[in-house]
């Protein structure tokens, strides 16, 4: 009996061992595989030439263009809007009527599928106020889908914050806004901006909503009303209509290296600021 | 008394600003469902819901649009994905929150979330390049299929379905499994007669939050399934699924044709909703009720 209980619980921790192995190696593979396929090909050159004859040639400069135009857009969009809602959320209401609404509102944002995102954005934004396919039209878009993450990580940030902060500034003759503006943000930041960065990854690994909202033409966007073709819309054309294999590695190799970066810039980024405020 | 006065005008428009900064994500909730709503209705209305979710004919050169042939494509990618993902990744959970060393839990959450993060077209990619060829020599026939998409789909949901999991798993208050252990029981029958089922709720959340995903992820399943919009005999025939076919078909798409793809991002809203309210329902149940 005792024997048996024995054997049973290291069968089963061994299947845990090797279900863990299994999905974390699975993910990995992923990752390696194509850094392993893609990294040979990037280069100086890649990075910084023009796609030629639909991408089968050349570089991925204006696409790397397009991805950064979008991102920056986008999260600049959704930050003041993402901020001042964790703001009001946590700040200046309670558990409330208007709340609960904005909350639901929130949750339900989270959950759209992207494809549906982009449906709302070609229907609603290039259609109906004839801003086009551009990358205005794109990065409203992703503006309103990364919304739900900067409000979420801002508010958890925000709360975060202890009491007696702002009960120290309002006591020094501070008003709201004041304390909110000099001491809640600047505690609050090092939590900010993991949301930030979080709507940065997603907005340049974002296809489908760019895709039916920013159009795909293969040139260099200069203005925000230009169309264009983001990393991830390059990459999937590349693959989809078999253009050139080794450039959809090369392409997709660069954005997991931009993703890994921003990761680390913004640990980086964190870690120094927590210190700062400790100090 | 004056600058008072003012300070107190500035400090209520200033709140009066972020209700209208907060009340963004209503307005694009309320503008997304109006405007999906106004371009899908018309099929709707001429079809009606029910000739349409039960025709097995997708031909828009022909106005027909029958969408039995996604909704079944997204069902078995749906289900392969949850059938593979869930035993690995809730496996990965009890995992990570019981059994691993902390040194490892520190290492592997960091490098999960950098893997959450990695752009579905590259996951669809990766299906492309290696599931693709794969299934063509195990299955034969032209390699894309169904199957491979749910593979690719359940290495998706496995970063949302572990960290949830394990959140859920690690919430379980501590005297639940001194007690058990107390009692003579072993570790893993701790594990599987307590801390599993105290942490029921947030587990089958996490589920159906990747079920979620599985759904409504598009650029993975539209580079591996092969898009054939025909009823699919098996789940290693090519098929199409209700993302897939709006982002196949989109671009050249006009008139009645094009209204029939928002007709399927209705369909594709309706199940999200349904799936994503039944996961908060799970979520919000208390840990061990």
């Amino acid at each position: 009996m005792r024997t048996r209980v024995k054997v049973s619980q290291q069968m089963a921790f061994a299947s845990l061992w090797l279900t863990a192995i299994v999905a974390i190696g699975a993910l990995l593979l992923i990752l390696l595989f194509i850094l392993k396929e893609g990294l040979p090909s990037v280069s100086w050159n890649f990075l910084t030439t023009e796609p030629e004859a639909m991408g089968r040639e050349g570089g991925i400069f204006s696409t790397i263009v397009a991805s950064l135009y979008l991102t920056i857009l986008s999260v600049m969009i959704a930050a003041v809007f993402g901020i001042g809602t964790a703001i009001y959320l946590t700040e200046y209401t309670k558990d409330n009527f208007i709340t609960r609404i904005i909350r639901f509102a929130v949750e339900t944002l989270a959950g759209v599928p992207s494809i549906i995102f982009g449906l709302f954005g070609f229907a609603f934004l290039v259609t109906f106020c004839k801003l086009g396919f551009s990358i205005l039209s794109g990065a409203l878009t992703l503006a309103l889908m990364i919304l739900p993450t900067l409000i979420r990580t801002s508010e958890e940030a925000i709360k975060t914050v202890p009491q007696s902060y702002r009960e120290g500034s309002l006591a020094l003759g501070a008003t709201k806004w004041t304390t909110i503006v000099r001491v809640v943000l600047p505690a609050a930041l090092p939590g900010i901006i993991t949301g930030l960065v979080l709507g940065i990854g997603r907005a340049i690994g974002e296809t489908a909503a760019v895709w039916l909202t920013v159009g795909g033409a293969l040139r260099l966007p200069l203005s925000p009303m230009d169309s264009a073709r983001p990393m991830t819309l390059h990459l999937y054309t590349l693959a989809a209509e078999g253009l050139s294999l080794p450039r959809a590695y090369a392409t997709a190799s660069v954005l997991l290296i931009l993703i890994w970066f921003l990761n680390t810039m913004a640990n980086l980024m964190i870690n120094r600021l927590m210190v700062k405020l400790k100090a | 008394m004056e600058i008072h006065q003012r300070t107190k005008l500035v400090e209520k428009s200033i709140e009066i600003a972020l209700l209208l900064l907060a009340s963004t994500s209503l307005i694009g909730v309320l503008l997304i469902i109006l405007f999906v709503l106004r371009e899908g209705s018309p099929v709707l209305m001429k079809y009606g819901f029910f000739s349409l979710i039960t025709g097995g004919e997708w031909q828009p050169t022909s106005q027909i649009y029958g969408m039995l042939p996604m909704l079944i494509g997204s069902a078995y990618v749906t289900l392969a994905a949850l059938l593979i993902g869930v035993p690995l990744g809730v496996g990965c959970a009890v995992f990570m929150a019981e059994i691993a060393p902390a040194w490892m839990a520190k290492l592997v959450r960091p490098a999960i979330n950098l893997l959450a993060g990695i752009p579905s077209v590259v996951y669809g990619f990766f299906g492309l390049v290696v599931i693709v060829p794969l299934m063509r020599s195990l299955v034969g026939g032209i390699g894309f299929n169904l199957l491979a998409g749910g593979i690719i789909l359940s290495v998706m949901i496995l970063p949302t379905i572990m960290s949830i999991s394990e959140d859920a798993l690690r919430a379980v208050p501590r005297d639940y499994k001194e007690a058990s252990l107390a009692l003579g029981a072993t570790h893993w029958q701790t594990i599987y007669k307590v801390t599993i089922p105290a942490a029921r709720s947030g587990i089958i959340a996490s589920i159906i939050l990747g079920m979620g995903r599985a759904v409504g992820e598009t650029m993975a399943v539209i580079l591996i399934t092969g898009n054939t919009p025909l009823v699919p005999k098996s789940i290693f025939e090519p098929g199409a699924t209700l993302t897939g076919t709006i982002g196949q078909e989109w671009a050249y798409a006009s008139g009645e044709h094009a209204q029939a793809l928002f007709a399927i991002g209705i369909m594709l809203f309706a199940v999200i909703i349904i799936i994503n309210s039944t996961a908060l329902f799970f979520s919000r149940k208390k840990v061990g009720a």
